[in-house]
């Protein structure tokens, strides 16, 4: 059998697009199928069900779905609730929502609905990512369709009012990041929010909001008809489920697959990415979870497995499972300082450590890559990166720092080596310089 | 009260405070870059790191994080010393240390921090970024490589100025603070600014590089640019002003300044009256002081007392008012008027001409009906206290008068003196449903011959509306002379039969005519033999016979009443240019060789006279709690006509003679008072 998971426990079954993405097509493969039964179980019915599903964000940070929605206040008071979703997929390596967007953009809609349900909420938008074009126009088709049939809009057949507006971001990063998301909603510029006041408080307009990954919501309406206990059944405690994973880089076909959760990391490389270009000695290194997570050897992806928590003992994290994988031709070092440039192109510059770390560390990086560094400096920038790291406003700053941290840790060696070599090469070498001259 | 705990001592504090003012509350002292206590909090500078438990293991920033009970905060462990390093070392990489050269050494925030809290040297050895300088106008000067991205210039702006004129493009390293198409910024209190730039990226632009900071003596004065006293800070080098900041005083000025209060200063240094001057045959001459005071008495003594008159000025302090109101008082004339405008104001009660509310008072106010005036041009800084108000959406206001920008939002209920006549329901309705409702009276609308009748209009929809009542005045005058009150309230007005300025200055009124410091009148047809005694050659010193050079606001010790009736003393900074003389001793001179010597020798002696006269000014500093009086008697029943309001302000730049002899308020009067061009042209 190729992976762990059955092909009758697949919660996107038309992830490749060979079927019909649209309302009839998704009906046929599920979608719809009951919903209103779910919603006259009640909100809390559905938030506990999620929680006992063991559905953790899949937007990267793992935060428990079920818990993160029992935050909304219970009661609608003067502020009307709102769930966001977040489908700014920006991360480099990760392109998992687009699959949905594209294939099954009718699960998003339906999980929507219930999430709204269950939060109180009437309205839900959509956040997309600047460059997905060809998902806005399906997402936009598809919420017409839900229109068309009644299943969403005023007065439709489950009873709870509800609208679906589809926003489109202008490109970039940040506005990935939950609260930056909610600035650029609001039509301003998409920087990150200080927090407290946590969005279930003040979000969107200062109302008490909800932001969720596109994964994370559209997998809800299969959970509840399935049962809780169905999605907990796979992969170890505290990391259940199924997820969709990319597979990108040397491997011989890239791919998006859904997978069990906990799936050993080269089982998923070898069954579903065809193995690793030139076979699994010929691997250097691998980004389990989009670029923002720090690098890991050959030796750990043998033993890693596909979850938060033993990604979080090799000192990585799942991310989105947006697998990277690096063969011998890498130049890592090379690698890791493009993945530093992305960062500080993408910073917002709002705060000190990340706006000016991050060129700090691309600059340093990019003279690395040639060697043209002293062997001081690696400890510099490990410095440097533990100074940003922890002292941002929000995450970017973290995800700029870990890449070049994982990259100090395991491949040190081989900047002292590229180093070494670019000094012998030359004849006079900045350090050696004659005052004289 | 919630308790938390500073570097393990016990601290009360109130609920809502962030951890930062706790622990300054404890006596730590916390840096910090982007939070200010006036402004929204940024959180962006990461300079306030501290640890706080319980909280994850990571320094928190303290100027955003909310106290909570049972909290301990440590600002003086070694995790919180390594972040501030390092957040230090991110400001200084790409920042050009150009210290030598730049306005802000030596009184810079970035300075003092990275010796305090920094590393002892960079390790940064990349290329560093530079930033184009931007335009922002007259009173700017942008150095943009020293900026530190700490946006406090952009919310100022944008939240106290209320003009959207600055911003934040780009992003990531390429971020920069800019005016965005190179506009000027458009606001009577740009000037701000540069005070709260913490480092040398915004600098006051008349002034750059004409001083240090340590080189300048600095005394606490008051300003007469608007009728609001606002506190100031005059550095001086030498015998000339250099600048002048403001000083916190929470009821006036909070800790901003106007840009004319600011940037006039430059105007004390030019067209000054330095030696006095006699005319002979048709052109001045200079002359000895001798000379002058001789021809001056001789003129005074030759006429009759009901043909000699006086009007003082705008900028005049109130001992050199009350020396001359008795002098001409002694010498039997009731021609005295201090009220170059007209406006119908002074009498019976005081608080007839008085700011009631308070500038501090008119923040309780849940209704404002404007009349005749605009706060904007005519004291900024109570237009920027009624905006904070607006924004907290405690207040409704509504605009008879001039229909301007005010930078908030009101009801535009007509232009004049037909609808204080006739007012729309809307306008009763909004002031009788408030609280606490008030009316700024400008003295625009009380000019002319309507004035009167308009004053007692409004007193009686004061009466009405319950403007007045126990606990509550919200009937405000605002001047917009810094003279005003205390001329009103020394009574430096007609006297018994006396004429009014009006009157004074028909052809053939009066045989001398006595200018102290009176720039804002035309006295041309008048025929008199003039006497101008003032700073400047400006209008009242073209026309006059005798010129006698008195002393500007900074070059004498004087008493100034705000609008809201608050007595302020002024400090001599420098002395008087030249040969001038302090006003009062002048006046007192005078007296003698007219033959009634006042009754003092020293500037002690004269105020002692004047507190002894008039006690409310023996209360310095002090402001009179909301009194309640009768409002529907002021003024006179008449017919009201149809007056269109201006403001008594035509350009806000050029309202008196130090402003006018001003290089910086000249530019900043061309440039925002002019017409805006149309695309089509």
């Amino acid at each position: 059998m190729v992976g762990i998971l059955q092909d009758k426990d697949r919660i996107f079954t038309n992830l490749y697009g060979f079927h019909d993405w649209g309302l009839e097509g998704a009906k046929k493969r599920g979608a719809w199928n009951a919903t209103k039964d779910m919603l006259d179980l009640g909100g809390d019915w559905i938030i506990n069900n999620v929680k006992n599903s063991g559905l953790r964000g899949r937007g990267g940070a793992g935060f428990s779905t079920g818990l993160k929605w029992s935050f909304m206040p219970k009661e609608v008071k003067d502020r009307p609730h709102y769930l966001v979703i977040n489908a700014d997929e920006s991360e480099p390596a990760t392109c998992k929502d687009r699959e949905i967007m594209r294939h099954d953009p009718h699960l998003l809609i339906e999980g929507a609905l219930i999430a709204s349900f269950a939060m109180k909420a009437h309205a839900c938008y959509i956040y997309l990512r600047g460059e997905y074009i060809l998902e806005r126009e399906r997402m936009e088709a598809a919420v017409k369709q839900a229109y068309e049939a009644r299943l969403i809009g005023d007065d439709n057949i489950h009873g709870w009012d509800f609208h679906v507006y589809i926003h489109h971001g202008a490109g970039a990063y940040i506005c990935g990041e939950e609260t930056a998301l909610l600035e650029s909603l609001e039509g301003k510029k998409g920087q990150p929010r200080l927090k407290p006041p946590f969005p279930a408080g003040a979000g969107l307009y200062g109302c008490p909001t909800t932001v969720n990954n596109v994964e994370s919501i559209a997998v809800v309406g299969t959970i509840l008809r399935r049962g809780a206990d169905w999605f907990a059944s796979f992969g170890r405690p505290n990391n259940a489920g199924t997820k969709l994973m990319s597979l990108s880089g040397h491997v011989n076909t890239p791919c998006v697959v859904e997978e069990a959760m906990s799936i050993p990391l080269r089982q998923l490389i070898e069954d579903h990415g065809g193995g690793v270009r030139g076979g699994w000695e010929n691997l250097k290194a691998i980004i389990p979870g989009g670029a923002s997570c720090p690098v890991i050897t050959r030796e750990q992806a043998e033993v890693a497995l596909m979850d938060f928590d033993s990604m979080r003992e090799h000192r990585s994290s799942l991310g989105t499972a947006g697998v990277t994988v690096m063969d011998q031709s890498t130049d890592i070092v090379k690698a890791i300082a493009r993945i530093s440039y992305f960062f500080k192109h993408e910073s917002c510059g709002q705060c000190t450590p990340c706006r000016e770390g991050t060129g700090w560390m691309w600059r340093v990086l990019e003279r690395m890559a040639i060697g043209d560094a002293d062997p001081s400096e690696i400890d510099l920038l490990l410095d440097v990166a533990g100074q940003v790291e922890g002292h941002t406003i929000c995450a970017l700053g973290d995800a700029a720092a870990w890449p070049v941290q994982g990259l100090i840790r395991h491949f040190r060696h081989e900047i002292e080596e590229r180093i070494h070599t670019y000094r012998s090469r030359r004849a006079n070498f900045a350090g050696h310089a004659i005052a004289a001259e | 009260m919630p308790i938390a705990k500073v570097n393990g001592v016990e601290v009360e504090f109130e609920p809502g405070m962030t951890v930062l003012q706790v622990a300054e509350r404890a006596g730590q002292e916390i840096p910090r870059f982007c939070y200010h206590e006036r402004l929204s909090i940024a959180g962006n500078c990461r300079m306030c790191l501290v640890e706080v438990k319980p909280g994850p293991p990571k320094p928190q920033a303290s100027c955003a994080l909310p106290a909570a009970d049972g909290q301990e905060i440590f600002t003086d462990t070694p995790m919180v010393k390594k972040a501030r390093e390092g957040v230090m070392e991110f400001l200084l990489i790409n920042h050009p240390l150009d210290c030598p050269i730049c306005d802000q050494g030596g009184e810079c925030d970035l300075q003092d921090q990275a010796v305090g809290y920094g590393r002892d040297g960079s390790r940064y050895g990349e290329n560093k970024r530079a930033v184009e300088e931007k335009n922002m106008g007259p009173t700017v000067k942008t150095f943009m490589t020293r900026c530190i991205q700490c946006t406090r210039c952009v919310r100022f702006i944008t939240e106290v100025a209320g003009v959207p004129d600055i911003g934040m493009i780009s992003r990531g390293e390429s971020a920069e603070i800019t005016t965005y198409l190179e506009k000027n910024i458009d606001s009577e209190l740009s000037g701000n600014v540069n005070d709260l730039c913490p480092v040398g990226a915004l600098t006051h632009r008349p002034w750059q590089y004409h001083y240090r900071p340590w080189e300048l003596k600095k005394t606490e004065t008051i300003d007469v640019m608007d009728a609001l006293g606002s506190n100031i800070r005059a550095d001086s080098r030498g015998a000339e002003v250099m600048r002048v900041l403001p000083r916190v005083n929470e009821g006036i000025n909070e800790e901003w300044l106007s840009d004319k209060s600011r940037y006039a200063v430059d105007g004390l240094q030019a067209r000054r009256l330095d030696r006095p001057w006699v005319r002979e045959n048709g052109k001045l001459r200079p002359a000895s002081w001798d000379e002058a005071l001789s021809v001056v008495a001789d003129k005074i003594k030759a006429a009759s007392a009901d043909r000699i008159g006086v009007i003082a000025g705008d900028l005049q302090d109130a001992e050199s008012m009350k020396a001359t109101l008795d002098l001409f008082r002694a010498l039997g004339s009731a021609n005295t008027d201090c009220r170059q405008d007209g406006a119908a104001l002074g009498g019976e009660a005081r608080e007839g001409w008085l700011f009631n509310s308070g500038l501090q008072g008119i923040e309780n106010a849940d209704a404002i009906l404007i009349v005749g005036a605009n706060p904007r041009t005519e004291a900024p800084l109570l237009n920027a206290r009624i905006r904070k108000s607006w924004l907290k959406g405690g207040v409704e206001v509504g605009v008879i008068g001039p229909q301007a920008d005010l930078t908030y939002d009101y009801n535009y209920l007509g232009a004049g003196s037909k609808t204080v006549g006739k007012l729309p329901k809307a306008a009763t309705d909004f002031l009788t449903k408030a609280e606490r409702p008030a009316i700024i009276v400008g003295a625009g609308a009380l000019t002319g011959e309507t004035g009167p009748a308009v004053l007692n209009a409004l007193g009686a929809l004061a009466k009405k509306v319950g403007v007045v009542k126990d606990g509550w005045n919200g009937f405000n005058v605002l001047h917009a002379a810094a003279a005003r009150v205390g001329g009103l309230d020394m009574g430096f007005l007609p006297g018994e039969g006396g004429l009014d300025v009006a009157t004074m200055l028909k052809p053939g009124a009066l045989d001398v005519l006595f200018l102290l410091g009176a720039d804002e009148v035309n006295a041309d047809a008048s025929g008199a033999f003039r006497v101008y005694l003032g700073s400047h050659g400006d209008r009242g010193a073209h026309g006059a016979d005798v010129i006698l050079p008195g002393a500007a606001y900074t070059e004498k010790s004087g008493l100034y009443v705000n609008t809201e009736g608050r007595v302020q003393m002024a400090e001599r900074v420098v002395f008087p240019k030249g040969e001038a003389k302090d006003d009062w001793a002048i006046i007192r001179a005078l007296s003698e060789r007219v033959g009634h010597k006042l009754p003092f020798d020293t500037l002690e002696q004269l105020r002692t006279k004047l507190m002894g006269d008039h006690p409310t000014f023996g209360r310095i500093d002090y402001l009179a709690p909301a009194a309640t009086f009768d409002v529907a008697k002021l003024g006179a029943k008449g017919d009201l006509g149809d007056v269109a309001f201006v403001s008594v302000i035509a350009d806000p730049y050029l309202t008196n003679p130090i402003a006018r002899a001003s290089e910086t308020m000249a530019q900043l009067s061309a440039e925002r008072m002019a017409p805006v061009a149309l695309a089509a042209e």
